[in-house]
């Protein structure tokens, strides 16, 4: 880890509650999030990876408090975020902010992109229309876009442009974190490694610490620091990247890495895993993974395993290693 | 060696007469397709090689789209210009095709058994039952647990990757010769995409099958093809085997199609990226359609289309740093 630490999360939980039939009567609950732990260094970039289901994106809303946590610590620069009134809750976004998947959905089709932009600026209480107009322009320039597009309308860029948009709304605040969910994976592979060096520039100029949610290991293999894997709403492992993509412990990690063949570590097999992920309303007792582990154990079905240091800076969870 | 050439398609254009002007979606497309190799149609948004697919088996919405120019060859047929009657016995029994969205090509009102034994049924004087025996060992094939028990499902019943599987099972009802496979791994997660590439790798060689199949993802095709087409501006760019594309790309636009994979580049450096956007369909540049995003741009790239040219017997490219300067043929 870089520096100091900037963001710390303490057993971090999201509970959805499920109703159904004529009374809307609670059935369960979903466990998107379900006591994670996790820190993240000044000017680190933290990948956080795993399956559609898995609770990566709640993870990472819920951090901001988009999604109001369940239970459980978050702290920013040692305050604590979960315990803040509306109004500094405000002000401490301004620090840590957030670029969504879908840049269609994430800017009004109504508003001037200008204006989108403008309107982080006027929440936090900068005014006059040309120190508004010349700070839009400037964070215009920042993602390499031309100052005077903020006249125009989404609909007028094409989807990388738009992308680069929704990162300039979230630096209007000079953030401190941003959290990335899925940033480039509605974009072309030729866009996205122009989104992947824009997002890489801004990092080393600004200093700034991401989060970057991902689906694609090898989008996160290039620009984090360390990686973070999820699987049904827990952390099952994590490890400086190196070591990560080196040496992968828990069987999920060893599984997703060899589905992508140039991504296998070297001497090591395919590994199929069977089935589907299970439904976070009813996971499966014990490991959450055993159900698919192809090295399951009598033990994983009954105990819990829990996230535990294996070598420096590397956590698994998983009985193959206690 | 690959053996005899199953598919052909010569020169295919589908254009697309909108009210806002003419979208030259497939604009000159050749490629062949060899008994038992998986070719895939490599591209991104918009160049063209869906409707590549589509215009196959002839499935685009007509109008506005229409086949302009040149032929699909399959068995002696032209399927550009066939009539209905025989394009319908194709669709399905010969030619069958996967779509990218599970979710929406299933019927929602009607168990997953009775969709693909509707299919059997339509193509073969079988029964029912018959049918439905069929069904249930193309669900076993496709390693889809309690097979008889995901029958009877409706397809919201389903996980995204039990629904992409009966699709790929539905597909292959009346033993097609060619599967096209359009993105069919795009909508579902990594280890369940492993799943899917598992599957149709071990039906090629079971069956002696024939596959194109079309991604965006360069990655992918490493694990499936065997021979890859670069599909751009609705072109094919460039073709040749899967190693020898991946290891010596020639055309300007492979090359940076490549480089810009993060896990192809090495590490710790900017990742390299091709340097504007996917061209308008409506305003496609003239000449070779990559020019504006080149690096390697000269004149004769902004006025003329460049010709195939051979790198080898089996690697072909169309671009002038390749090509006769001069005296490439236009079309």
């Amino acid at each position: 880890m870089k520096g100091r630490v900037m963001l710390e999360v303490n057993n971090l939980k999201k509970y959805y509650r499920v109703t159904g039939g004529l009374m809307s009567r609670s059935i369960g609950e979903i466990r998107a999030v379900d006591g994670v732990s996790l820190t993240v260094g000044m000017g680190e970039v933290l990948g956080l990876v795993g399956e559609s289901g898995c609770g990566k994106s709640t993870l990472g809303k819920t951090i901001l408090r988009l999604e109001e946590p369940t239970a459980g610590e978050i702290k920013f620069n040692d305050v604590d975020v979960v315990r803040l009134n509306r109004r500094h809750l405000r002000e401490l976004r301004g620090k840590m902010q957030i670029v969504f998947q879908d840049p269609d959905s994430s800017l009004d089709p109504r508003m001037t992109v200008g204006d989108s932009i403008a309107e982080a600026l006027v929440v936090h209480g900068i005014s006059g229309s040309a120190e508004l107009d010349d700070r839009v322009a400037r964070l215009l320039e920042k993602v390499g876009l031309e100052a005077d597009f903020g006249e125009r309308y989404p609909h007028e860029f094409s989807g990388g442009q738009k992308q680069r948009i929704g990162i300039a709304r979230a630096l209007a605040m000079d953030p401190q974190l941003i959290i990335a969910d899925e940033p480039v994976s509605a974009l072309d592979v030729s866009v996205q490694a122009q989104i992947l060096n824009l997002m890489m520039d801004i990092r080393e100029r600004d200093g700034l610490a991401y989060i970057f949610v991902s689906h694609d290991l090898s989008v996160v293999r290039y620009l984090s620091d360390r990686v973070a894997v999820m699987y049904l709403g827990k952390i099952v492992e994590m490890a400086d990247k190196t070591e990560f993509f080196r040496n992968p412990l828990h069987p999920y990690t060893e599984a997703l890495l060899s589905a992508i063949a140039s991504l296998r570590p070297a001497g090591r097999d395919r590994i199929l895993l069977t089935g589907d992920v299970p439904s976070p309303l009813n996971p499966p007792p014990g490991c959450r993974f055993h159900t698919r582990c192809h090295r399951v154990m009598p033990v994983c079905s009954q105990v819990e395993p829990e996230l535990a240091q294996i070598a420096p800076g590397h956590m698994v969870s998983c009985h193959l290693y206690v | 060696m690959m053996s005899e050439t199953v598919l052909e398609v010569k020169d295919l254009k589908t254009w697309f007469f909108t009210r806002r002007g003419t979208v030259k979606a497939v604009n000159g497309v050749d490629f062949v397709l060899k008994r038992g190799e998986c070719l895939c149609l490599v591209g991104e948004s918009g160049c063209g090689k869906t409707v590549t697919a589509l215009s196959i088996l002839r499935l685009f919405d007509s109008p506005p789209g229409r086949i302009v120019g040149g032929q699909v060859i399959y068995k002696g047929d032209d399927l550009a210009t066939c009539p209905m009657q025989r394009l319908r016995e194709i669709r399905g029994g010969d030619i069958a095709m996967v779509f990218q969205n599970a979710q929406s090509s299933l019927n929602p009102v009607f168990t997953v058994g009775d969709q693909i034994a509707e299919q059997v049924m339509v193509h073969e004087r079988v029964s029912r039952r018959e049918a439905l025996s069929r069904a249930h060992a193309l669900m076993e094939e496709m390693n889809i647990p309690q097979p008889g028990r995901a029958l009877n499902m409706y397809p919201h019943q389903m996980s995204g990757g039990m629904k992409q599987r009966a699709m790929i099972a539905m597909s292959l009802s009346c033993s097609p010769q060619i599967l096209i496979a359009d993105e069919p791994t795009t909508a579902v997660d990594v280890t369940i995409r492993a799943q899917i590439i598992h599957i149709l790798r071990a039906l090629k060689t079971r069956r002696d099958m024939s596959i194109i199949f079309i991604t965006h993802d360069l990655s992918l095709v490493k694990d499936i093809g065997d021979r890859a087409a670069v599909v751009y501006g609705g072109r094919v760019v460039e073709v040749a085997a899967v190693e020898d594309i991946l290891k010596n790309p020639a055309h300007p636009y492979t090359v940076g199609l490549i480089d810009c994979l993060p896990d192809v580049s090495s590490q710790d450096k900017r990742l390299p990226s091709i340097a504007g956007n996917t061209p308008n369909p409506l305003e496609m540049p003239s000449g070779c359609p990559f020019h504006p995003r080149c690096s390697h741009v000269m004149d004769i790239c902004r006025s003329k289309m460049p010709a195939c040219a051979n790198i080898t017997d089996v690697h072909t490219v169309s671009c002038y740093l390749f090509g006769d300067k001069n005296g490439g043929i236009a079309r």
